[in-house]
């Protein structure tokens, strides 16, 4: 059992590797520096600057600096908020984030799994086209539509809601449907497929010859077949909502993590890309581990840890 | 003998898009107490589609019940509503299928899905239901019940689950086992270990046995009376010693004419020409008149009515005529 969790440790460990790896080279490599910018600065200045930040250095050398420091748990200062540790904005930052996403993903598992579960039973009927239309809007409405559509019926039109910001539950609700409509009707179109896949199984027929009643097979027997492919696609769907969502967080003015992620590629801000990327890295990597345990509990096919697998 | 189950006169069809598919017309049996009736037939015969109109798991739509009676105990199946039907499935009349491999839920223990029959019937506790969940699995002959109880369905070989399969059919002591090919889906060996089980379990229980298949090997074995089924009907009954020395309708003498037997004399089977008729457009005379070897003028226009031939062994046949007797004869 322990030897599996170690594998597992150290693949984790060895791919987050790569990543930090990957993008440090590949940022290096892009023309242009924290500052270079429109606005000349003075040569001396920049040389300062530079050597500050150890920037002069060889790549290789700011490479392994760079790792030494991250082992200590220190993803170093932002350039060009030079008053922030890398550290401090994403300690802000994700909580919110977190917040945000982790509603949202409430949000969108049941909303989706209740529909795609509705819609599989009354399979070509009214119920199932009106729930696989309102599918197919929300994959194809983009989340910035969605939310000044929000914004401008819930809040301004009819005013039920604040216009923006993040402060009590009440400012939540916009935010959150905005982001979660997307993932609602993937999760949606995922359930129904496989529920009628899975409805017409074999072992359905079995409990339907056993007499039990159809809420207990829907939900005993035929839900937690369906949900493996729905589990499949939630791991990277909750990496990308939780660590917040660029645009919906500044339409809303939420102080969340997205906005650190352009930013700091539009300023060059090393370290602060550097961080964002290996936090959000860090997160995917932890959500797929979290898949492979959901396979585990929901299929007791699919062992984890025993050795009679092989 | 008491009946415990009479089917009369049952039709069953399927709306398709090409039309309407008349899949069952007009079958008629009795099921007596304690005895295991075949049903056989090639494909689409019908034969899965009678047993489960009995279990009303016709799924409808498509398919509908479209007249007849099934009559349970004195009570019609047909005219009874979902929730009544649900309290028969399971405890009165339960049923095996085909695919041991598919029939069991993957995600759930044995333990479970044997219980959950029982508690869905029966109000017993946790204890009193696992109680009679090792009893059954000790019925189909289990090894180490209480550790198999707590193991899902994948750790079993395909004869093992059968026998669960069975298991959970019989926990609450049904009155009518429907068992739809039980054994097409094992290998030889093991479909005779699972017939020496229904006949055992037949004898502990007394239930009453449906059995489908398309195998006569396995009617030979196990059946009481055997009614063979062609397009949608059953064109003859009888006892098994009466279908398999005495069978008197054409098509019953070429499906026993297409089954390799040890004592046969030439290695040659003799296979039935043609194929079954289109149920979209049922031929309104004998549906088998166009491959039968004895046709006659009267086959294709009308339906032979049922001759009684002994008190168990009925055929439809025009043959059984008076006047069609003498025909043959002079030939």
């Amino acid at each position: 059992m322990n030897t599996y969790y170690m594998k597992r440790l150290v693949s984790m460990i060895i791919t987050l590797w790569l990543i930090i790896t990957g993008t440090f080279f590949l940022m290096h490599s892009v023309p242009g520096s924290p500052f270079n910018e429109e606005r000349r600065t003075n040569e001396a200045v920049q040389k300062n600057l530079e050597a500050y930040y150890n920037l002069d250095k060889p790549l290789l050398v700011q490479y392994g600096n760079y790792l030494k420091q991250l082992v200590q748990g220190d993803l170093g200062p932002s350039i060009k908020k030079s008053s922030q540790t890398v550290n401090d904005m994403l300690g802000r930052g994700f909580p919110v984030s977190f917040e945000l996403g982790f509603y949202t993903l409430l949000v969108a598992i049941i909303s989706g799994i209740a529909l795609g579960v509705i819609a599989s039973l009354r399979h070509n009927g009214f119920i199932d086209y009106l729930a696989m239309s309102i599918a197919v809007i929300g994959i194809s409405i983009p989340n910035f539509v969605m939310a000044t559509l929000l914004i401008q019926q819930l809040a301004v039109n009819f005013p039920i809601f604040p216009v923006a910001t993040w402060q009590s539950p009440k400012h939540m609700v916009l935010p959150i449907l905005a982001l979660a409509t997307g993932p609602m009707a993937i999760i949606a179109r995922l359930t129904r497929s496989s529920m009628l896949e899975v409805l017409t199984q074999d072992y359905i027929k079995t409990a339907k010859a056993k007499g039990l009643s159809p809420v207990k097979i829907v939900f005993k027997h035929a839900l937690r077949n369906a949900l493996l492919p729905v589990v499949t696609v939630l791991g990277s769907l909750a990496a990308s909502i939780l660590t917040g969502t660029f645009v919906i967080e500044k339409i809303f003015a939420i102080p969340g993590m997205g906005k650190y992620f352009v930013d700091s590629i539009n300023n060059r801000d090393y370290p602060v890309i550097m961080g964002t990327t290996i936090f959000y890295s860090a997160i995917l990597i932890f959500m797929l581990l979290l898949v492979d345990f959901a396979y585990g509990i929901l299929d007791p096919r699919i062992k984890l840890n025993k050795r009679e697998a092989k | 003998m008491e009946k415990i189950l009479q089917v009369k006169d049952l039709h069953v069809s399927f709306s398709t898009y090409g039309g309407e598919v008349k899949a069952v017309r007009g079958v008629s049996f009795d099921l007596h107490k304690g005895e295991t009736l075949a049903i056989v037939g090639e494909s689409g015969c019908g034969k899965s589609v009678t047993s489960q109109s009995i279990m009303k798991l016709i799924p409808n739509p498509p398919g509908k019940i479209t007249g007849g009676e099934i009559l349970f105990k004195n009570q019609d199946l047909i005219k009874l509503k979902e929730p009544a039907m649900r309290k028969i499935r399971g405890a009165n009349i339960s049923m095996i299928f085909q695919d041991p491999m598919t029939a069991l839920n993957p995600t759930l223990t044995i333990g479970d899905q044997i219980m959950e029959g029982i508690k869905q019937h029966e109000h017993l506790s946790n204890d009193q239901a696992k109680r009679v969940a090792l009893e059954m699995l000790n019925l189909v002959g289990i090894p180490n019940p209480e550790i198999r109880l707590k193991q899902y369905p994948h750790q079993f070989s395909g004869g093992m689950r059968q026998r669960i399969v069975i298991a959970m059919a019989l926990v609450c002591r049904p009155d009518v086992l429907i068992a739809d090919e039980p054994t097409t889906a094992l290998d030889v060996t093991i479909q005779a270990q699972i017939l020496d089980l229904f006949r055992d379990i037949q004898k502990k229980t007394g239930v009453s046995i449906i059995l489908i298949t398309h195998d006569l090997g396995v009617v030979a074995q196990v059946a009481d009376r055997i009614a063979v089924m062609y397009a949608g009907r059953i064109v003859e009954i009888g006892s098994r010693r009466e279908i398999f020395y005495n069978p008197q309708h054409p098509y019953t003498q070429g499906l026993l004419q297409s089954v390799p037997r040890l004592d046969m004399e030439k290695a040659e089977l003799i296979p039935i020409p043609g194929t079954p008729p289109d149920l979209f457009l049922p031929p309104v005379g004998c549906a088998f008149a166009a491959r039968c070897p004895y046709a006659m003028e009267v086959c294709e226009r009308v339906y032979p009515f049922q001759t009684q031939l002994t008190n168990q062994h009925a055929v439809d046949c025009w043959l059984q005529d008076e006047r069609a007797k003498q025909l043959v004869s002079k030939i």
